[in-house]
């Protein structure tokens, strides 16, 4: 029971940070079908703006993630701008291939600057251990689910209820419908990317103050297909889920059966659904068949 | 150069080559292809050995991607079978190096298959992410079955020989090593010239249009991840032996999107542009190492950041390639080709009005 209540939490909390990069993800495919194999390293970069805003700098940390969160959004703008944008229309190959570049770039700017070796910043997540019955718990993880779920929560209501979260939604809806109303596609793609930029930066943030500042946090970016294909890969909601599902998976394999299953659980979770049911728990049903 | 050409019948038009002077070139191409090994030094022979095991990989992802349109991020996983398979049938077995590379070959196209069934159900881009997933999957079954591949740790591979001399020194490996590129580049060029692989065309293009003239869209598919996959795994039967020793580091994701890289840099569904990609993506970070070790002495913090340097230059040169020339290299020497065509009298934009 102890071991359950762990591994609960455990995979909860990684499953959160799974969501928030997958959120990035969702976003950028929901307004401009463009899957993007540099979330990852999105993520990493923003662990390494943190670490350099907070102790390179010095801020205090509001400020230093506020830094963080705006050099962000600026580099999701300016990605947009030269990379993404003359591509437009091009097939999927040339999509894919061009986020694998930026990937290798973004990889290689980090890697050049701060090195491969691992680094910490000062946690700004409570430390130490909490005992919950009489499992022990790790009171970061504890606090970073419901974090976290705010955090994605905003989110949603951001696309509910604000002006640009609507029109992003109109024209994953219907590209031509949106353009005729009025709404400026090359703005709400930036505002996309911007907005993925972010969310990769908060949970690089996370990840930062849970496992450290080390290059292997893009690998993260691998783990956000089992999530997004299982929650959808045009729903929020669906990160969230899948998210927390895969979280789960992982460390409920990798604790109660071993062998490294752990890593290999959500791949095999992913052909399942991608046979079973390709457009996933929330995702909407036009997926093109053969 | 190609001028005055008109075909007058179709066994012209369609023959394997079209004008007098891609004999001429082919020929000056194979002659400069003999010549080389007698006048290179071993690190360029080294480099031409890895250009060629690069070519067979890159036209075998080209077959399938490039020509059939179906994207695959699993091209490491396929050379780890190819790898793994040769290895282990001469390490175990003890069968001789060529059986075990055709046995290997065949493995190959079997696994490419196996996840090539997906695509019964999906396209594009959900196809890819499956490819992903063949990936990691096969990685950890190769990490993870210690007891049939030695997991994370290396296999030595026996070496070949032929005629009692070993073939896995650069010079000997050489001339297997082009052999087999010049067969796998002539197979593609037939391949595409018959019923079959203008099916693989007609799928890539338009799959419905393609079942409405009778092609079997997911026979075609099944059977272009098998053709290659088949080469492949020669690809990665070749390295298993070039290289003698073996060990999952070198058939990750990583490796997948390198030949990527290759076959849009080089240009998709051409047989040229295989080439032309797998040698620039060979050399770029070789040229790149070699900078770094002249200046190892002059400029030693220059030289530690070149690691990133490669790999900020790769993704570079993807991304440039695909804004300002999508259709890669084999594109641009079209373009020189073209120049030359009519030259001296070219028509330039704006001229004579």
């Amino acid at each position: 029971m102890d071991q359950f209540l762990q591994l609960t939490v455990a995979g909860l909390g990684t499953g959160m940070i799974y969501a928030l990069a997958a959120v990035g993800f969702v976003v950028i495919y929901k307004a401009s079908d463009v899957i993007n194999f540099a979330q990852g390293d999105l993520l990493l970069f923003g662990t390494y703006l943190t670490f350099f805003s907070l102790v390179q700098i010095g801020l205090p940390w509001t400020a230093g993630v506020l830094l963080t969160m705006l050099v962000a959004a600026a580099i999701g703008l300016a990605v947009e701008r030269a990379v993404l944008r003359p591509l437009i229309g091009e097939p999927i190959i040339s999509m894919i291939m061009v986020t694998i570049g930026l990937s290798s770039i973004l990889r290689a700017v980090v890697h050049g600057i701060w090195g491969p070796q691992p680094r910490t910043f000062p946690s700004f997540l409570p430390e130490g251990e909490v005992m919950l019955g009489s499992a022990v718990i790790g009171a970061d993880r504890l606090v970073a689910i419901p974090l976290a779920l705010a955090l994605l929560a905003g989110l949603a209501l951001f696309f509910r209820r604000t002006r640009s979260g609507i029109a992003m939604r109109a024209i994953a809806d219907d590209q031509q419908a949106a353009l005729s109303m009025g709404i400026s596609i090359p703005r709400v793609f930036a505002t996309a990317w911007a907005l993925a930029a972010v969310t990769a930066a908060i949970g690089g943030i996370m990840l930062g103050n849970i496992v450290g500042v080390t290059p292997n946090v893009a690998q993260i970016g691998l783990r956000v297909f089992p999530v997004v294909i299982l929650g959808g890969l045009d729903s929020i909601r669906g990160a969230v889920v899948g998210g927390a599902i895969i979280g789960l998976l992982e460390f409920y394999a990798g604790g109660y059966i071993g062998h490294g299953l752990n890593l290999i659980v959500p791949y095999a979770v992913l052909i399942v659904v991608l046979m079973v049911r390709p457009y996933g728990l929330f995702g909407r049903e036009i997926i093109e068949r053969v | 150069m190609e001028c005055g050409v008109f075909h007058t019948d179709y066994r012209t038009d369609i023959g394997l080559r079209r004008v007098p002077a891609e004999r001429v070139r082919l020929g000056l191409f194979a002659a400069a292809l003999l010549v080389f090994p007698f006048l290179a030094s071993p690190y360029w022979l080294n480099l031409a050995n890895q250009i060629a095991i690069a070519t067979i990989g890159a036209l075998g992802l080209n077959i399938l991607v490039g020509y059939t349109g179906q994207i695959s991020l699993g091209q490491g996983a396929f050379m780890a079978v190819g790898a793994y398979t040769s290895a282990l049938l001469t390490l175990r077995l003890g069968l001789p190096w060529g059986v075990s590379i055709v046995a290997a070959c065949l493995a190959t196209a079997a696994v490419g298959v196996f996840f090539g069934l997906p695509s019964l159900r999906l396209k594009g881009l959900y196809l890819a992410i499956s490819t992903v997933a063949a990936q990691e999957i096969v990685e950890w079954i190769v990490t993870h079955w210690s007891a049939l591949t030695g997991g994370v740790e290396a296999v030595v591979v026996p070496a070949p020989q032929l005629f009692g001399r070993r073939l896995n020194t650069d010079f000997g490996f050489y001339w297997l090593g082009i052999a087999l590129a010049g067969v796998t580049a002539l197979f593609t060029a037939n391949l595409f010239r018959s019923r079959i692989g203008r099916s693989f065309v007609a799928v890539r293009d338009q799959d419905i249009a393609a079942s409405v003239i009778g092609v079997n869209v997911f026979g075609t598919k099944l059977l272009a991840f098998a053709t290659s996959s088949f080469f492949v795994g020669l690809a990665g039967a070749l390295t298993a032996y070039y290289r003698n020793i073996i060990s999952w580091e070198r058939f990750t994701l990583e490796t997948s999107v390198l030949y990527l890289a290759m076959i849009i840099v080089g240009g998709l569904g051409t047989i040229r542009g295989s080439l032309f990609g797998a040698a620039l993506i060979t050399l770029l970070p070789a040229m790149i190492a070699t900078v770094g070790r002249e200046l190892q002495e002059s400029a030693p913090a220059v030289a530690a950041l070149l690691p990133s340097v490669q790999q900020a230059v790769f993704g570079l040169v993807i991304i440039l390639f695909l804004v300002f020339e999508p259709e890669g290299l084999s594109k641009l020497w079209r373009n020189v080709k073209d120049y030359f065509y009519v030259w001296p009298f070219a028509y330039r934009r704006g001229e004579g009005r």
